[in-house]
């Protein structure tokens, strides 16, 4: 009965979803100031949205829970020895399941957007909780057609298939999630913009009013990012972070186009320049999250993670992404060219340096978009089978990214509307300076970089953080004491600590990719029980492997102990997986983490004798990689804090003089 | 960013974001009636690679590129590991009775005793079966899965290769109008 | 490994018949049936869009012995660079197919019997086509590729700079008076204050 319920639950949520797409949409447009009684269902709507998704989220959980395999999609992702908090996990393990999460997330952050917005004008509200619906209804649609993960099976198998190994793990149980919310997160500042394109009042309270919503959501997709980045290291046993696999690909463009648009609703938002640029980026953000989803679910790309590559699902998200974006771009192009393009800056101030930031954003998003479909574009112009791999996308990132690192150490100095050459030189020649040292002296023979990559990167990670600290300096100049920093955090300097922390994260980001990339180790070994191997200046001793039983699988646990000099540092268990569910033998990475080196032992094949094959590594800096994306995912967080966005509490303040103020 | 230029310039400038989508949309919908597993083969338009292998019925004889020169050959990686292999068979069987060509089996990364079996229970189209269970000779032509057909013109020149099972569509539309551009030239 | 029954083996959820299991093991790949990844794999593929190349890692390197750790790390770097063709996204070194394995042995045979990496190379791109590599080699078919973003990007900062120089031509055209009214009340409905620097 229960998945019936939730069945119903989703009929229901569809139902709610076209009222809500509709009538208060509709209020919104009508004569005069509008029909309120419309306009007012629209929050009501929202949360009934956001409960009935619930209960079907919870119906499903609950057939996951109780194992019960009459129903198809619990069948085909769990059994009856699948521990509790993956049998948990595995209701987004899949397509179905994947895609109630997707519109419950959706259904969460329109309901918050209602609870959220007491002070905004209703009729703005309205129109994004209408725009929601309609892409909700889209969603459902496709998942009562296509995908009910609620289908029951005929007879009942009494034991299940079990989640795919892979994702029986901590790290993928809340990547999903997170980047659910991210990608989802995007449909609210996308729904800001349509609403704002509707009403056709593309103003800074616009920009205002969802830049935290936009921040937010920037901030779970930076983290889902970073922890499948993370988990791809240490599940998957080879050690890399990043492989700029179509799949990696999708999540990353909706990143980029969302971090510039992050960048630009700052213009908009204080300047009131770059309107219907920002608006597009709004669009093109949430757009991409849905290309995304078509990329992977269509079986249009090769790449190890494509779903079910069902040709009738494909063709439903096509058509749906036709009539959502398509219709927005036609809004956008009908409202677009009556939008004024405010706010009239020299070449020398901080618009100009945040539209070269778009710029180069944009130039990243449009390279990992080319790169991942040019197999596609070559076919269909018949130019023959070309494969696009990671060597492509690395060259071109490393040609653009110095560039942006540059940019980013000089823009935050720099004034609204128009600064003075003589004024930046002033607050970063030191910087500048120091940073060129850096790269003399590790440009020097002695500290054995191979390419001039490795000097250059930590020049540029160096040139980062002092640009800041001389920024911060400069910002605190008339602030003495402790007493007026502090009093700088609890006010408007939140969003500028936070920009300072995010930017911070970008130099240890670099740092970490410049090290790994450049002085990893790795060794293919073969070693008997005793063995000792020497590598970087650790020991590796094998003691041997031996049979240990899981819950739903058999492993051949690897015993090491780690040397560095005669001081033993660390054991290791790498282990080798085989899930009673069947497939293939999984990895499980046995990692010695440190904030300046990673030591890494992975489990290859017993060789006869006790032997076994194994993998070794050494990965310095690795965790500077995800410590970097943490450090930009607290800055967003603390930019959010910022008291100007909290609405209704800080009522105090006198009114704003806003954007045209000089900032 | 057009603040100061016609109000037609302007539309067309907020028409370009649209213009771009169509273009992508058009790529994605021939994306999907495109299969992306398909990789051509380089070898089309070039002589077979010379190779020599057992026979599979007949370990005594062997097969070798001489075999497919002076005839149209339809030259079958096949192994009995493979469905679609199995699928694909009765098609085989009835294109076996053709005068035109002569279809040779490569026996791929399989088990003698299985292969066998499989020719003795289900019947045997192949004129003759080249064995390879190491897949020694499948890396001179590029193989990478099975079935695949090459055809093979009558100066061992290797004209086509298709990927996947060969059915009814793929021999009506593709391979009989082949076949018979290639007797032609003869 | 044991492998109980599943009732459901038969079919799968979105009606693709599952792939006996013959060769549980091994990744014989067959065109139709067999290509697709395991029934695991394709269904079970994790929250879509999760990241991080490489499935099925559990790598099988065979036993190569090699005279030096140079000719060592070249194996590696050599077969770092190969597309596992059946494998949707892998290099020869990361895939446990048995295509893959068999692509390493011999491109292990051609480098102990003393051919160049080069040589190697063309040998397997004359037989599987560009396609096994990862990096596209730069000749005229593949200059879109190559330059077509540089091209792309080009267009759009010139665009850019084109705007900014006409911006800073055309007359103050800020925020107008009348919106200027409209923000201070939307703000202060809004509750926001003005922030004073950055």
């Amino acid at each position: 009965m229960i998945p019936e319920l939730g069945h119903v639950a989703l009929i229901l949520a569809l139902v709610i979803a076209v009222i809500q797409a509709t009538f208060p949409l509709v209020g919104s447009l009508a004569g005069g100031s509008g029909n309120r009684n419309w306009m007012n269902m629209a929050r009501p709507l929202a949360y009934g949205q956001f409960t009935l998704l619930l209960i079907a989220f919870a119906c499903l959980t609950q057939a996951f829970l109780t194992s019960d395999f009459s129903v198809l999609y619990v069948a085909s992702h769990s059994n009856t020895l699948l521990p509790t908090l993956y049998k948990v996990s595995a209701v987004w393990g899949g397509h179905e399941g994947s895609l109630l999460l997707w519109v419950l997330f959706m259904a969460a952050w329109g309901a918050a957007v209602a609870a959220f917005s007491r002070n905004l004008p209703l009729a703005v509200v309205s129109r994004v909780i209408a725009v929601q619906g309609m892409i909700a209804i889209g969603f459902l649609l496709f998942m009562l057609l296509t995908s009910n993960p609620f289908e029951r099976l005929f007879p009942v198998p009494v034991e299940g298939r079990d989640l795919n190994p892979l994702l029986q793990d901590f790290g993928l149980a809340i990547h999903p999630p997170m980047l659910y919310m991210g990608y989802v997160g995007f449909s609210v500042a996308f729904a800001f913009a349509i609403a704002a394109l509707i009403g056709g009042k593309l103003d800074a309270a616009w920009a205002r009013w969802s830049r935290p919503w936009t921040t937010v959501a920037w901030v779970f997709l930076t983290i889902g990012i970073a922890l499948g980045s993370w988990w791809a290291y240490y599940e998957l046993g080879w050690g890399g972070w990043w492989f700029w696999d179509p799949v990696e690909n999708a999540s990353l463009m909706p990143w980029l186009v969302g971090t510039a648009l992050i960048h630009s609703l700052a213009v908009t938002e204080k300047r009131g320049a770059f309107k219907s640029w920002t608006v597009l980026l709004a669009i093109s953000a949430f757009s991409l999250s849905l290309l995304g989803t078509f990329l992977v679910r269509s079986g249009v790309l090769t790449s190890v993670h494509a779903f079910a590559t069902d040709p009738e699902r494909g063709l439903f998200i096509l058509i749906f992404l036709c009539v959502v974006i398509g219709g927005s771009l036609a809004l956008y192009a009908w409202r677009a060219p009556e939008v004024s393009e405010g706010g009239r800056f020299d070449l020398l101030s901080r618009e100009s340096a945040l539209l070269a930031n778009n710029l180069l954003f944009v130039a990243f998003t449009v390279l990992v978009l080319f790169g991942t479909l040019a197999p596609l574009i070559y076919e269909a112009f018949n130019w023959g089978k070309i494969s696009v791999g990671f060597p492509w996308f690395n060259q071109m990132f490393l040609a653009l990214s110095p560039f942006l690192a540059l940019l980013l150490g000089f823009g935050p100095a720099m004034r609204w509307k128009h600064d003075e050459p003589m004024r930046i030189l002033r607050m970063l020649w030191l910087a500048f300076a120091l940073s060129v040292v850096v790269l003399a002296v590790l440009a020097l023979p002695m500290f054995g970089a191979r390419t001039l990559w490795v000097p250059v990167g930590i020049a540029l990670a160096a040139w980062l953080l002092f640009s800041h600290v001389a920024i911060v300096r400069e910002r605190l100049k008339n602030k003495r004491g402790l007493a007026a920093w502090v009093a700088d955090m609890r006010g408007s300097g939140r969003s500028f600590y936070g920009m300072v922390t995010a930017h911070v994260g970008v130099a240890l980001f670099v740092v970490g990719v410049t090290m790994v990339s450049n002085f990893q180790m790795e060794e293919d070994v073969r070693m008997s029980p005793g063995d000792s191997y020497e590598m970087a200046g650790y020991r590796f001793q094998f003691l041997g492997a031996e049979k240990a039983p899981g819950p739903n699988y058999q492993a051949d646990r690897g015993h090491f102990r780690v040397f560095r000099g005669d001081r033993q540092i660390t054991e290791l268990f790498p282990e080798k997986r085989a899930y009673l569910g069947g497939g293939m033998p999984m990895t499980e990475a046995a990692i010695d983490p440190g904030l300046f080196r990673d030591v890494y032992v992975s489990l290859g094949e017993p060789v006869g004798g006790g032997d076994w094959a194994l993998r070794l590594y050494y990965k310095p800096f690795v965790r500077w990689i995800w410590l970097g994306s943490i450090f930009m995912a607290l800055g967003g967080l603390l930019a959010v804090t910022d008291p100007r966005y909290r609405t209704g509490r800080v009522r105090a303040r006198a009114p704003a003089h806003a954007a045209a103020a000089r900032a | 960013m057009t603040s100061s230029t016609s109000p037609r310039r302007r539309l067309a400038v907020a028409l370009v974001p649209m213009a771009l989508f169509v273009a992508l949309v058009a790529l994605l919908v021939f994306g999907l009636g495109n299969d992306p597993r398909k990789v051509p083969s380089p070898l089309v338009g070039k002589p077979v690679p010379e190779f020599r292998l057992p026979e599979l019925t007949d370990p005594s004889r062997s097969v070798t590129d001489e075999d497919l020169r002076g005839r149209i050959s339809l030259v079958n990686v096949w192994a009995s590991w493979c469905n679609s292999c199995r699928a694909e068979h009765q098609a085989l069987m009835a294109l076996s009775e053709s005068p035109d060509f002569q279809i040779v089996g490569l026996n791929w990364k399989d088990d003698a005793g299985d292969a066998n079996r499989v020719l003795r229970m289900t019947g045997n189209p192949y004129d003759m079966n080249g064995y390879d269970p190491d897949n020694t000779v499948g890396i001179h032509w590029g193989v990478y899965g099975a079935p695949e057909t090459f055809v093979v013109d009558h100066n061992g020149i290797i004209r086509h290769k298709h990927i996947g099972p060969i059915d009814r569509t793929v021999w009506e539309e593709t391979l009989q109008p082949l076949i018979a551009q290639l007797k032609a030239e003869q | 490994m044991p492998s109980p029954t599943h009732p459901i083996r038969s079919r799968g959820p979105s009606g693709v018949p599952a792939r006996p299991t013959i060769r549980p093991a091994a990744s014989r790949l067959s065109h139709r049936f067999a290509f697709r990844p395991p029934f695991w794999l394709r269904h079970a593929l994790l929250a879509l869009l999760l990241l991080g190349g490489i499935a099925a890692q559990a790598y099988t390197l065979e036993e190569f012995t090699f005279d030096s750790p140079e000719q060592q790390a070249e194996f590696r770097e050599l077969i770092g660079k190969l597309r596992c063709l059946v494998c949707q996204n892998e290099s020869l070194a990361g895939s446990q197919a048995e295509l893959a394995q068999d692509l390493r042995n011999e491109v292990y045979r051609m480098m102990r019997a003393g051919q160049t990496q080069d040589e190697i190379l063309d040998f397997l791109i004359a037989r599987y086509g560009d396609f096994v590599l990862y990096e596209p080699p730069l000749k005229p078919s593949t200059y879109v590729l190559w330059f077509g973003p540089f091209v792309l990007i080009g267009i759009g900062a010139v665009f850019m700079v084109r705007a900014l120089l006409r911006k800073k031509a055309t007359p103050e055209s800020d925020i107008t008076d009348a919106e200027r009214k409209r923000l201070q009340e939307l703000l202060a409905a809004d509750g926001g204050n003005t922030e004073k620097s950055s």
